[in-house]
């Protein structure tokens, strides 16, 4: 009886232990975005919306969020797109070396953002290429493309595979049939593999760091505004951010997940 | 739109295992062929190589006179209903139903007139808007049957179609396959394993095993007179009782069986080259065992002991031991209103027109299979 007493509550203090660990980072960030004072630490004086209002109107910050908004978006677009076609081919043909093919795309997954931002810098040089906002969204497509592959690869079955033939059979030409059946029949992993892919690029730092120059990305900015010490400020574009991603993550679980269930 | 079908000398080889054994078959415009045979006989094989989907090892597929050697299955005059339905999930039924005609540059107007008209022809009009997954397996089934219909193609492949619907369903669903045959004119090639479906639809039968056409014809012909063993006891329940040629004289033949000496009519021989002494199998069906007393041509196998018989609505299943050869078991169907009884003795009659002589005996096809 006390046992069982005993290791309910060992339970219960696990459970607000993990769940402490992982989102009071998240509360501490967003309380002292509202501080009434300089610092965004403790003790907490008092609600203000002030230092919202300081980033909304701040031009550096909120090009910078369009600039990651824009780097997101194009980067997950190119890497669902070259990720449903190569997992296409590879599921859909039988292609020389197909195991090592599917080795080598996911590969990069493995190694580490630095290396890569590394390996594009040096790249670029090479080629010429001055940085830009293209750059970056280039290194974003390196880190997702085995992402979305992956994800798209794996919801290729056999049964597919006959509803294309049937589209085949019907007079459907091979680009008719990717577009037509196959990336709808798939669109909820292809969303998935989307949604992801922008929370990735959304706040990723180390290539956009490397990789851009005049126009930079929202966790660039962030650093250099943190370098000045911390700012109540800092916090409420962290919260703005950490928004943007609970958003994403909702749209992603109403939206595709719920529809996958269902079916 | 309907065309005629010629197979000539087709061989389908997949590494070590031939699929498809030099297999030739005519089939004319507007039939309704049932390629039938158990599973891996190759019947979905050759229905592969009409459709497309396969090429042959070697040998010609030619619909309405061309040959289909290099035509990929987007651009043959033939289209497959398959077995899953393999319906787009995505899309309405009606946009379903279209979808060839769309791929085939037809106006959105048009085609959607033509996909309501398919649906009404199948009697799902009213659904035109749900989606496949709103469906039962048979609706399904004859969405996928309008899908395939709405191109008007030469050929239509139906690859074991009712294979995933209950036994009451099936049964309705081949009533309604076979008049939207005779309504549309199209050629229509079935493959099924169940021989009832078959002789249900089909305008010609061909039994099909190990890579091979066993027989071809009509159902009564396939069913009354099978050209081998395989084929007739593919066919449904037959008695097999192994003997020898013996002379044939004025149009009759005598056989000596384990059950005793016959005499058949000539007519009864389903191969022309056997000779004197071969070997032979007479085939009956349990049906076909008639009372001692009545009118007509009768032969007689001697006496048979009852050993159980079982009651099936309409005809009673009876075992039989024949007292010549008593580990021969003998299958027979008896009027309704028959008393059976176990241990009871009966005599072994049958008209001889029903009998049919088979080449070989059932033991050493048995092995042939195995090999």
């Amino acid at each position: 009886m006390i046992s069982s007493r005993f290791s309910k509550l060992l339970s219960w203090a696990y459970l607000i232990a993990l769940y402490g660990f992982i989102f009071l980072p998240v509360v501490v960030l967003v309380l002292f975005s509202f501080q009434d004072g300089r610092l965004p630490v403790p003790p907490f004086n008092g609600a203000t919306l002030k230092w919202y209002g300081e980033v909304f109107a701040d031009t550096r910050l909120m090009s910078a969020l369009g600039n990651s908004l824009m780097v997101a978006i194009a980067s997950s677009t190119i890497a669902c797109v070259l990720g449903f076609c190569a997992a296409y081919g590879l599921a859909r043909f039988i292609l020389p070396a197909s195991r090592l093919q599917r080795g080598l795309l996911v590969a990069p997954m493995t190694v580490s953002y630095l290396i890569i931002a590394l390996g594009l810098l040096s790249t670029f040089n090479w080629l010429g290429v001055s940085l830009s906002l293209w750059t970056v969204a280039i290194g974003h497509v390196v880190i997702n493309l085995p992402l979305c592959f992956a994800i798209i690869y794996a919801s290729m079955g056999d049964h597919q595979k006959n509803i294309e033939r049937a589209a085949r059979d019907l007079g459907a030409a091979e680009w008719q049939v990717m577009t037509q059946i196959s990336a709808p029949m798939l669109m909820p992993s292809i969303l998935a593999a989307f949604f992801l892919s922008v929370t990735f690029s959304w706040d990723e730092f180390i290539i956009s760091f490397l990789l851009s120059r005049f126009d930079v990305t929202l966790p660039v900015e962030i650093w250099s505004m943190l370098r000045s010490g911390l700012n109540p400020k800092t916090n409420a574009i962290g919260s703005i951010v950490f928004l943007v991603s609970v958003a994403l993550l909702l749209i992603l679980e109403l939206s595709i997940f719920r529809r996958t269930a269902k079916k | 739109m309907t065309a005629p079908v010629s197979i000539r000398n087709a061989t389908k080889i997949f590494g070590d295992f031939t699929a498809l054994r030099d297999v030739s078959l005519e089939i004319e415009a507007g039939e309704f062929i049932v390629l039938l045979g158990p599973s891996g006989c190759g019947k979905t094989t050759l229905l592969s190589l009409l459709g497309g989907f396969l090429s042959p090892s070697s040998g010609t597929v030619e619909i309405n006179g061309q040959d289909m050697g290099h035509v990929p299955p987007s651009k043959r005059p033939t289209t497959t209903m398959f077995q899953d339905y393999a319906l787009f999930p995505h899309m309405s039924l009606r946009d379903n139903v279209a979808f060839g005609l769309k791929m085939r540059k037809i106006g959105k107007a048009e085609r959607h007139a033509k996909a309501e008209d398919l649906l009404d022809m199948v009697g799902l009009k009213s659904s035109a808007d749900k989606k496949p997954h709103e469906l039962s397996g048979g609706q399904r089934q004859r969405v996928a049957l309008a899908r395939a219909l709405a191109v008007e193609p030469d050929v239509l492949l139906l690859d074991e179609p009712l294979g995933a619907l209950d036994l009451k369903l099936r049964r309705q669903m081949q009533d309604e396959l076979k008049a939207i045959q005779k309504r549309v004119g199209t050629t229509f090639v079935h493959v099924t394993h169940d021989q009832e479906e078959a002789m249900a639809i089909a305008d010609r039968i061909v039994v099909m095993n190990a890579g091979n056409i066993e027989d071809v014809g009509r159902p009564e012909d396939i069913y009354m007179r099978p050209k081998t063993l395989f084929s007739a006891s593919f066919m449904g329940e037959v008695n097999f009782i192994p003997g020898t040629l013996g002379n044939c004289h004025d149009g009759i033949v005598d056989i000596e069986t384990v059950l005793g000496a016959v005499s058949l009519p000539e007519t009864a021989l389903r191969d022309e080259n056997l000779t004197k002494g071969a070997k032979v199998t007479l085939a009956i069906r349990p049906e076909h065992f008639r009372a001692s007393t009545g009118t007509g041509p009768r032969i007689t196998f001697g006496k048979a002991k009852v050993t159980d018989g079982s009651f099936f609505g309409t005809h009673h299943r009876a075992h039989l031991e024949p007292v010549d050869a008593p580990d021969i078991i003998l299958t027979a169907h008896m009027p309704q209103s028959a008393v059976i009884e176990a241990g009871a003795w009966i005599d072994l009659t049958i008209d001889p027109a029903s009998v049919v002589v088979l080449a070989g005996h059932p033991d050493t096809t048995k092995t042939e299979d195995a090999a």
